[in-house]
């Protein structure tokens, strides 16, 4: 069991900050979804340790309870999120994706507990998010978070909006257990790490952000000062295990999206300090969408993203320096909201290749099927991705709902 | 948002159009766009509104798929900008919380934001999808945004029975670009000025939709609003129902409202 998940001060924080709000009115209203989610690996795994049954199974649910007052100017949600693995249990976990309440008065919105946020415009890699942790073990496009304690404050003005974030405590990345896939050669210690700051995890962060449109250009700019959502690493004393070491980092960010016909034009950079030297990365590219082809339904996008990061070895590992990522994706724009995603994210450094199909659709009402495959190919030891060679896997899950 | 909704008639543009029929003999353009300004006049001042629908698709074969909708709009009274409005999603449950916000223009692109609540993100999307099916539907995107008057020229065709009215009958056709329809005939009624059926001719210039409204409400506002939409594709013989429950008007949303920093905060 992912224990880092549910430290009590967490739980706490997120249950506090509901209790400001009478829940005497009865405007809840709940909803959620249960998954079953199996994956199937091709190869034997490539480490000793690793567990070699080439099905894993896991169930995952989140449960989403809302609460709005009759004003409609105060909200609460509560959205549990809980997974079990049935192969490796650092991929079991039990989060609060949402725990918060708000008060929004005119322009004003003050958010005070758990909550997950996004920024940023590409598709390949999220540079510029970073509010949230990333729960990598959940998959490894990196898109699944964990909640983050906040007081949050949106200020929205005819010149945008604002957003101040204070954030009281600190998400550990969540990384597969020994007997665990998509793991590196030597398995990550859940339950130590270092971190750069004497407050440990308690380090109290900060981010701003300013976001807003002209015509057609979306922008945004955003700063974050405090511990490092990526982690490097050191060994442990008899070389077992990897230590996750969490720096303390300031970052700017700027995203920005050219909306023109069928083109969005896509930037999002960085620079980051903190960890060892400064380092810049980017990310750019465009989507490109035909629609209606061949006189049917079905919309086609083209995507194309070019990937840098001039980090060295002293800093986290990006898989993402001056990669090429190239892919389309399909929508039937049936009922059923049929739709498939295709990628290569080619490193043409080392010649890696990452190979990514996701399709889905729905059944009925309130189930949807999902299938997804990853390749990793042509890697040779030196390369980040040589871990995971082994690691092919096609994957199906059903969802049912409610 | 609203089909049934016409837009905010340009004064200027209407009064010309008065004028000129009492200095010469009116054409069959002045005629059309009078009448169509005429029905767009009765949704005047209506400032904002609210509505819970259902959308049920019915295929070919006659299955059935509903979705349960939320429209919020703001009215735009200056004609040379259009309403700004909300579509938020409720059913099917996996895309619940789904958003998507239009700023819609005369003759320009609108500007369009889609929320994405499995990633909380908020994507500023292409309009230039006009003619796309809207979720699935027959109804296409072109067909919630272009209520806008002057997004198209008009021509009088006649005069002809429409159930217990008598309609005029006009021809338009879109000024905006990529549009899926080379014209559309309406069929407004000469007593409340209402729309009463709208048919869709495809870029071969073949009929290819015929929307029907039915079961109209005059509001204590003086605007009257369709709670049955009927859309069907002649073509596929595919239907979509668009079913509104009792709008809410004046209900206090201002321009705070639409705007796309709000769509992660609309449950």
């Amino acid at each position: 069991m992912n224990v880092i998940a549910l430290k009590k001060p967490y739980l706490l924080f997120g249950l506090l900050s509901l209790s400001g709000a009478a829940c005497a009115e009865s405007n809840w209203d709940f909803s959620g979804n249960i998954e079953l989610e199996s994956r199937y690996f091709v190869e034997s795994p490539q480490f000793d340790a690793q567990d070699d049954q080439k099905f894993q199974n896991a169930v995952d649910s989140t449960l989403e309870f809302r609460w709005r007052n009759n004003d409609g100017n105060q909200r609460i949600s509560i959205i549990p999120y809980l997974r079990w693995d049935a192969q490796d249990n650092e991929r079991s976990l039990v989060d609060l994706q949402e725990s918060y309440w708000a008060l929004e008065s005119n322009n004003l919105e003050l958010l005070v507990g758990i909550n997950t946020v996004f920024w940023g415009v590409t598709e390949s890699v999220h540079l510029v998010d970073i509010i949230n942790q990333t729960d990598s073990v959940a998959d490894i496009d990196g898109e699944q978070k964990l909640g983050q304690a906040m007081i949050n404050l949106a200020w929205q003005q005819d010149w945008g909006l604002l957003n101040v974030f204070v954030l009281p405590g600190f998400r550990e990345r969540t990384f597969a257990g020994i007997e665990g896939r998509l793991r590196t050669p030597v398995a990550v210690d859940n339950d130590r790490a270092n971190f750069e700051s004497g407050a440990d995890k308690n380090h109290v962060d900060f981010a701003l952000r300013y976001s807003h449109y002209i015509g057609d250009f979306d922008i945004g700019i955003s700063y974050f000062s405090g511990t490092s959502r990526e982690a490097r690493f050191t060994i442990n004393e008899n070389g077992t295990q990897l230590i996750p070491i969490y720096d303390q980092i300031n970052q700017l960010g700027f995203d920005g999206q050219y909306t023109k016909d069928a083109w969005l034009w896509k930037l999002e950079a960085i620079v980051r300090q903190g960890h060892s030297d400064t380092f810049v990365a980017a990310i750019g590219g465009f989507e490109y969408t035909q629609y209606q082809i061949f006189d049917t339904n079905a919309d086609l996008g083209y995507l194309l993203e070019y990937q840098y990061d001039d980090r060295d070895d002293e800093e986290p590992l990006s898989i993402a320096d001056n990669d090429i990522f190239a892919g389309a994706r399909l929508a039937l724009n049936d009922p059923q909201d049929t739709s498939v995603l295709a990628g290569i994210v080619y490193d043409h450094e080392s010649d890696e290749v990452f190979l990514n199909v996701e399709a889905e659709t729905r059944i009925g009402d309130n189930y949807t099927i999902t299938g997804r495959a990853r390749f990793i190919n042509n890697t040779d030891s030196s390369d980040a991705l040589d871990s995971l060679s082994e690691d092919d896997y096609i994957e199906i899950s059903i969802a049912r709902y409610f | 948002m609203n089909i049934n909704k016409s837009l905010l008639i340009s004064l200027p543009l209407a009064i010309a159009a008065l004028v000129s029929t009492a200095t010469h003999a009116q054409t069959e353009q002045e005629k059309g766009f009078e009448i169509a300004a005429r029905s767009d006049r009765t949704d005047l001042g209506f400032g904002d509104s609210k509505v819970e629908a259902k959308m049920v698709l019915r295929n070919a074969a006659g299955q059935e798929t509903t979705r349960e909708l939320r429209f919020n709009t703001l009215e735009k009274e200056n004609e040379d900008v259009g309403d700004k409005s909300l579509v938020f999603f409720q059913t099917p449950r996996d895309v619940e919380g789904t958003a998507l916000l239009s700023h819609a223009k005369i003759l320009e692109p609108d500007d369009q934001w889609l929320y994405l609540p499995a990633l909380k993100r908020v994507k500023r999307i292409s309009s230039r999808n006009k003619s796309g099916p809207f979720v699935g539907s027959e109804f296409a995107f072109e067909d919630f945004t272009t209520t806008e008057l002057n997004k198209f020229t008009y021509k009088y065709l006649r005069e002809e029975p429409c159930g217990e009215f008598t309609c005029d009958v006009v021809e338009r056709e879109p000024r905006y670009e990529n549009s899926g329809y080379t014209k559309q005939i309406s069929y407004i009624d000469q007593q409340d000025y209402q729309p009463r059926k709208l048919e869709f001719y495809d870029r071969r210039g073949d009929l290819l939709k015929v929307l029907s409204f039915g079961n109209y409400k005059k509001y204590d506002n003086g605007v009257w609003r369709a709670h049955t939409l009927n859309m069907e594709n002649v073509q596929t013989n595919k239907k979509t129902d668009l079913i509104y429950e009792e709008y809410t008007f004046k209900t206090g949303l201002g321009n705070n409202d639409f705007v796309k920093g709000k769509l992660s905060r609309l449950r």
